[in-house]
């Protein structure tokens, strides 16, 4: 005699879910002004190099990457990214992650969703796939703002690569492409790192600052000769493979070897997170 | 006869860092009551709804929930359960329908085809319509509150697990949710619902459990509850001699005399029964009346006096 209609099952359920925690992380005020402000960093380098390059001065000190803008201005994108990457780029990245649980958890609702019932596991995979969707979604909007206020303010042409050979414009602008994707790759060890901090606390800054802290210290270690041996495994040792996609021809190895570190660590603190929120008690 | 239940704990325990926050509960929820969850603050009534909804694993004892064991079954059992939990717990930056939308999305069974109806339906149900579009952090506590019944209310439901729901609510509030708890009890739902005020306990309750340290104390029809054999009787007359004599023929104890006021205990006694005797005896009665105990003094004789929360 159950009121209840039955639990149906419908084929599009875990889908609808991620689409409504799509909307929830993408209508949310704080991931534009992330997104906003990662796309104002090649706006400032390229005003940057504008106004100093205008006063006609002398060569320029600046990174080689910079120096290479005024001559070309699909070259914003990419410089703007390697300056993003060390921190600004983790910083926005485990402000999302580091909230995925704790957020959730902070305001409530994550007893709700429990009850609805959204299932534990089944909520963790579309928390992580709504922060994985952001680690893609902040590389190109460096690359996209990058390139739009690069053509507006530079000369655009085929582009000189790292090994001195020039690509047409259409496959520069691919290669640019490939470079976001590459930098979203990269960021999902850091996501799942994220992810298993925010199965810890019901405390969302905590989590954010935790991963954040874990992003720099990683890049500090890899930064220590006397760790050789430890630097392939460490999460951040890929991220500036990158500019091996700016070689002609591409080094498309670093995308394998990117793939699969940050596979090692999305399978070690994926596991870490799900042995934690499947028997964790909820209190918050 | 037998009561089908809707939930029916055994030895059912929680320990907090060695201490037990609910110890050795049996709680049993006829189908169809409305079960009211009594107990002073730091009881135990949310750590229990928290296992009974499986967000927390209990440390001893098991939990079934309209006949299946919790949290191991929360598949199947939770889309049959609506529920508040200690307070509302909603996202700010969305709307009230927004935020519904999200969670109805987060169950697997629930149709996306009706969701915008059964929202609105259950939007207006807590009367919420007017004021629901604004974002919830513009809202009030009486109006998250509302959004929350209004989750707990998005689908027919067999169990309504309700903590504290009408804690911020104005009087219109309050009597709404009596009201609603009613129709959803005269439906079928069986509703679940804690709380610390005895009068509204009271009013809408066919059941209750009392709690007391994390230890179940008492539990049974409001009736029984409240327990008859405690009403006293009270007398008014000018001829207060013969009456205590009267009483005391009649087999009540405790008989209290105060000028001309008597009172005394009724114990299975049926009152009308004892107007014919005072008048065969020449009492004179200017006044009768019985007081039936409240639930407050039951409670307070369950639970203690004191205010200090139990540590
Ligand atoms: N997260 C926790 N960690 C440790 N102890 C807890 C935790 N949550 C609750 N407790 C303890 O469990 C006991 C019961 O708490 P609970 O919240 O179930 O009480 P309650 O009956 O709902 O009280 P109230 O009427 O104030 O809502 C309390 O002694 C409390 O201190
Ligand atoms: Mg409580």
């Amino acid at each position: 005699m159950s009121r209840a209609e039955p639990a149906r099952r419908t084929s599009g359920a875990g889908l609808a879910l991620l689409g409504s925690e799509l909307t929830g992380v993408f209508r949310r005020r704080r991931t534009w002004a992330m997104l906003l402000a990662l796309a104002a960093v090649p706006v400032l380098v390229a005003v940057a190099i504008r106004i100093s390059s205008g006063d006609g001065g002398g060569p320029s000190r600046g990174p080689s990457f910079v120096t290479g803008i005024a001559g070309n201005g699909l070259f914003v994108g990419v410089a703007s990214l390697v300056l993003a990457i060390p921190l600004f780029l983790p910083l926005t990245v485990g402000v999302v992650a580091g909230d995925t649980i704790a957020g959730e958890a902070s305001t409530g609702t994550l007893r709700y969703l429990l009850v609805a019932p959204a299932g534990r596991v089944r909520l963790l995979l579309v928390k992580y796939a709504g922060a994985a969707v952001f680690c893609f979604a902040a590389p190109l909007a460096i690359v996209v703002a990058g390139t739009a206020i690069g053509a507006v303010l530079f000369p655009v042409g085929p582009i000189t690569l790292l090994s001195g050979d020039q690509v047409p414009i259409a496959e520069g602008l691919g290669r640019l492409l490939m470079i976001g994707l590459y930098t979203g790759l990269s960021m999902l060890g850091l996501a799942a790192v994220g992810l298993f901090i925010s199965t810890l606390t019901d405390v969302p800054v905590g989590a954010m600052a935790a991963t954040v802290v874990i992003a720099v210290t990683s890049q500090v270690l890899d930064q220590l000769p006397q760790l050789d041996a430890l630097h392939p495994f460490l999460l951040t040792d890929s991220w500036l493979g990158l500019v091996d996609l700016l070689r002609q021809p591409p080094d498309w190895s670093v995308f394998d070897t990117n793939a699969l570190l940050q596979l090692g660590w999305v399978v070690v603190f994926g596991a870490l997170a799900f042995g934690r929120f499947t028997t964790r008690d909820v209190l918050a | 006869m037998t009561t089908a239940l809707a939930v029916e704990t055994r030895g059912l325990g929680k320990r907090f860092g060695g201490r037990d926050a609910v110890h050795d509960l049996a709680l049993a929820v006829p189908a169809g009551s409305v079960f009211g969850f009594l107990g002073p603050n730091g009881s135990g009534k949310t750590t229990t709804i928290r296992m009974l909804l499986g967000l927390v694993s209990p440390t001893a004892g098991e939990a079934p929930v309209l006949g299946e064991r919790m949290p191991d079954s929360g598949r199947s059992v939770l889309p049959r359960v609506g529920a508040l939990v200690e307070g509302p717990g909603f996202s700010g930056w969305l709307s009230g329908p927004a935020n519904l939308a999200r969670l109805d999305t987060a169950d697997p069974g629930a149709s996306g085809r009706t969701r915008r109806a059964r929202i609105a339906e259950s939007l207006e149900r807590v009367g919420l319509t007017a004021a629901g579009g604004k974002k919830v952090k513009a809202y009030s506590l009486g109006m998250k509150q509302r959004l929350g019944l209004a989750n707990a209310l998005l689908r027919p439901r067999d169990l309504l697990v309700l903590d504290e729901p009408t804690n911020g609510l104005d009087p219109q509030g309050t009597r709404e949710v009596r009201t609603l708890v009613r129709e959803l009890a005269a439906d079928g739902t069986t509703v679940f619902v804690s709380s610390h005020l005895l009068a509204e306990i009271e009013q809408m309750c066919t059941h209750a459990a009392v709690m007391s340290a994390g230890r179940l104390v008492a539990q049974g029809t409001l009736e029984a509850l409240r327990g008859h054999e405690g009403a006293r009787v009270r007398l008014r007359t000018p001829d207060p001699v013969q009456a205590v004599r009267v009483l005391q023929s009649a087999g009540l104890a405790q008989i209290e005399q105060e000028g001309p006021e008597l009172t005394a205990t009724l114990g299975d006694r049926p009152v009308e029964s004892l107007v014919p005797l005072l008048v065969a005896a020449r009492v004179r009665v200017q006044g009768l009346r019985v007081d039936e105990p409240t639930l407050e003094e039951r409670f307070v004789a369950l639970t203690g006096e004191g205010f200090d929360v139990a540590g």
